[in-house]
This record gives C-alpha cells, sequence and structure tokens, in this order.
C-alpha cells in the first residue's frame, strides 16, 4: 500500500498512514464518487471526527440508506448496515433500543431521509431518539439520475422538471428543529473543519442530532444548471456563505446559488426517548418496572 | 525556532499523494491555505491530472488538503512530528491501531 504514495521513502521510514485509512475498508477503495463530489470530503471529516472523539470503535455503528451518500456504510470499517429506501432511521431506531449502549451514526443523503424516510426523520426528532443524523444535500437524486428531490430549490433544471424547478424545498434545518432535534447544524463541504467539530459534538451529545452537509453533484446537479464542476460550487459555497450560529432556523432556508447560512443553529437539552420511557414507566409503576439502558 | 520561521526555512511539511486514486477535483489545489500545490503536467493511468508539490518551501503539513480530499489521496505531514518521530527510541503509531 505504502509504495503507491509519493514520497514512498519516507512512508517506509517513519512508519506513516494516511490518518484517514484505518477508519476506512481498503478493500473497497477507491469508492464509486464522482470527480468533484463532496461526499468524500463528508466521511474525511467523519473520520477525523472519529479520531477525535476517542470513541470506542466497537460500540460505533453506521447506517445507511439508498443512494449516492448510502455508501458511506460500505466504505466505513464499522460496524454498517446498507438499509433499504428510506428506512436508516427505523433501522437505527431498532438498533439503538435493542442495544442502548451503542453509539448509532445515520449517514444519508437529502432524498433519502427527507422524501421518502422523511415521515422516520419527524418522528425520530419528536421522540428524541438518541441518534446522530448526517445528511448530505447535494439538492438531487444523484444516484437515479438527476430528479427533483425535496431540497432541490426553485429555479434549477432537473430530469423530471425541464423547465425549471417550481416546488418549494424543505428547509431541513428548520424542519429538524421544529420537530424537536436537540442538536441542528449545517454546513458545507467548504468548512471541513467546522464539519468535522460538529460531528464530534453530535457524536458526544445525547439525543437526536441533525447535521446537514451541503456537498456538490458535479455530475447532475451543476452540469444540468451549468454552474461548473465540484470545485466552483465549492467556490460558491465559500464566496456566499455566512456563518451565523444560533441563527433562527425559520430564515436559514436556501435559493438557487444564493445566500447560504451556516453554523450550528440549535443546541439544547431534551429527555431522550429513553430517559422519558423509564422516568414514566418509574413514576406510575414504581418498584415492578426495571429501569431499562441504563 | 517558531512554526512560521520553520516553515520559511523549508522545514514545515510535506505532502504525500497517491497519485493512481486521485481524480483530479482540485480541491488541495485550490484550498491550500499556503497555495503550495499544482496540477501535474503528466496524467495517471485514469487519465487524471494529480497534485504535486510546487512550492515545498511553503508547505506548513497542515494537512488541510488530506482532510479536503474526497478520494483520501493526499494528506501532509509537519516535518517537526516527523522528526520527533525518528528521536523516540520506540516509535509509536502517529494513528491509532487499526480499529
Amino acid at each position: 500500500m505504502s509504495s503507491e504514495w509519493t514520497n514512498a521513502e519516507l512512508i517506509q521510514q517513519y512508519g506513516i498512514e494516511n490518518p484517514v485509512m484505518p477508519y476506512l475498508r481498503q478493500d473497497r477503495l477507491p469508492h464509486i464518487w464522482c470527480p468533484g463530489c463532496g461526499i468524500g470530503t463528508t466521511v474525511n471529516c467523519f473520520t477525523r471526527a472519529l479520531s477525535e472523539s476517542k470513541l470506542n470503535l466497537d460500540e460505533v455503528v453506521i447506517v445507511s440508506g439508498i443512494g449516492c451518500t448510502g455508501r458511506v456504510a460500505g466504505y466505513m470499517n464499522l460496524d454498517s448496515f446498507h438499509t433499504t429506501h428510506g428506512r436508516a432511521i427505523p433501522f437505527a431506531t431498532g438498533l439503538k433500543l435493542a442495544n442502548p449502549k451503542l453509539k448509532v451514526v445515520v449517514y444519508s443523503g437529502d432524498g433519502d431521509l427527507s422524501a421518502i424516510g422523511g415521515n422516520h426523520l419527524v418522528h425520530a426528532a419528536r421522540r428524541n431518539m438518541d441518534l446522530m443524523v448526517v445528511c448530505v444535500n447535494n439538492f438531487t437524486y444523484g444516484m437515479t439520475g438527476g430528479q427533483v428531490a425535496p431540497t432541490t430549490p426553485l429555479g434549477p433544471t432537473q430530469t423530471t422538471m425541464p423547465y425549471g424547478n417550481f416546488e418549494t424545498p424543505f428547509n431541513l434545518p428548520f424542519l429538524a428543529d421544529a420537530c424537536g432535534a436537540v442538536y441542528v447544524a449545517r454546513w458545507t463541504i467548504y468548512h471541513v473543519r467546522q464539519l468535522a467539530k460538529a460531528m464530534k459534538e453530535g457524536l458526544e451529545k445525547k439525543g437526536f442530532v441533525f447535521i446537514e452537509a451541503m456537498s456538490p453533484c458535479p455530475t447532475l446537479y451543476s452540469r444540468r444548471n451549468r454552474l461548473g464542476d465540484g470545485v466552483d460550487q465549492v467556490k460558491y459555497y465559500k464566496e456566499r456563505s455566512i456563518i451565523r450560529n444560533g441563527a433562527d432556523t425559520k430564515e436559514v432556508g436556501l435559493s438557487f446559488q444564493g445566500e447560504i447560512v451556516v453554523g450550528k443553529f440549535v443546541d439544547r437539552e431534551r429527555p431522550t426517548w429513553l430517559e422519558s420511557m423509564n422516568e414514566h414507566l418509574g413514576r406510575v409503576l414504581g418498584d415492578k418496572f426495571t429501569p431499562y439502558g441504563v | 525556532m517558531s512554526d512560521q520561521e520553520g516553515a520559511r526555512k523549508g522545514k514545515g511539511g510535506t505532502v504525500f499523494v497517491r497519485v493512481e486514486v486521485c481524480k483530479g477535483c482540485s480541491f488541495c489545489i485550490d484550498f491550500c491555505p499556503t497555495h503550495c500545490l499544482e496540477f501535474s503536467h503528466g496524467y495517471n493511468k485514469k487519465g487524471y491530472h494529480y497534485p504535486v508539490l510546487t512550492r515545498p518551501e511553503d508547505c506548513t503539513g497542515c494537512d488541510m488538503c488530506g482532510q479536503y480530499c474526497p478520494d483520501f489521496a493526499i494528506f501532509g505531514v509537519r516535518l517537526k512530528d516527523l522528526e520527533a518521530r525518528q528521536r523516540a527510541a520506540t516509535p509509536e503509531p502517529l494513528i491509532p491501531s487499526q480499529p
């Protein structure tokens, strides 16, 4: 492996390796994502968050749905599960409740989480299930060929909207906040350090954590709308993003090539589903009830 | 000696590139804080230009390129970290063992 690198003699001499490699299934690499796609960068940030959080990696599980981002579970060297379309959160909920000492991460795309899995997202946030949800938002259905997603802003052309999209998109941080998530953040893949820090905070936080990571889709979304390739989109993120921590999530909606408000919007405390259950049943049933998962 | 002096004297850092895995997205080149990377003139096996360290004296080894790379094909190391590893009698890995 080390001989593939430039400066291989230094690598041999000092025994160094790319710090993300231990967290990846190296036999699966190179991955399938297009040149200029940002999903790999979010995975890179996630590995850094894992290494900084010092979690026992035997107790971290990653679950993903279908789509380009759904492939992440296959590339991470963790216990992982690649579920059916949209059902990453229900599977993760079952996993968490069956074995409450696990740290369960749901890593999926905007189409998977907010369209077919939208109801699960809403209810997991409402129950404050102890999950961390990373939603990689590229404004389109990448794997199936560029159809309109619930997050596609007004205006851009898509395969199923040849004259431009006229459907009002979701404002995902507002949705998660309104449903009761305890930690809501949005970063783009330009903000790698902030994204890694948000993921680290999310791994340490108890309750429903929602992190939206904006990522370019150069092959479908950008090409169809003549926005250049991946790096041009990341330059747009750099120029038009405004860091506003604690912003009102009602005002952080996205428009086509418009201003992007990024930051940590919500960080609050609420009892998780298991805590609420233990508290309530302990009060109602008294000594007959044995608390679960504490 | 401060870090910046070290960078000026060419003791900052260096990068390692896995040429055959690079897809030429140019994230590392465009977002390098010291602009010390450039595209190669040649191609790799898949036909992409890959990054090369053209101004090694500017590289600080901050590993920003490594954090941007979607293909895990580049990473940076500070030379003082390498020297510290060499000084240590029993070198322990910079990274945690295979989880």
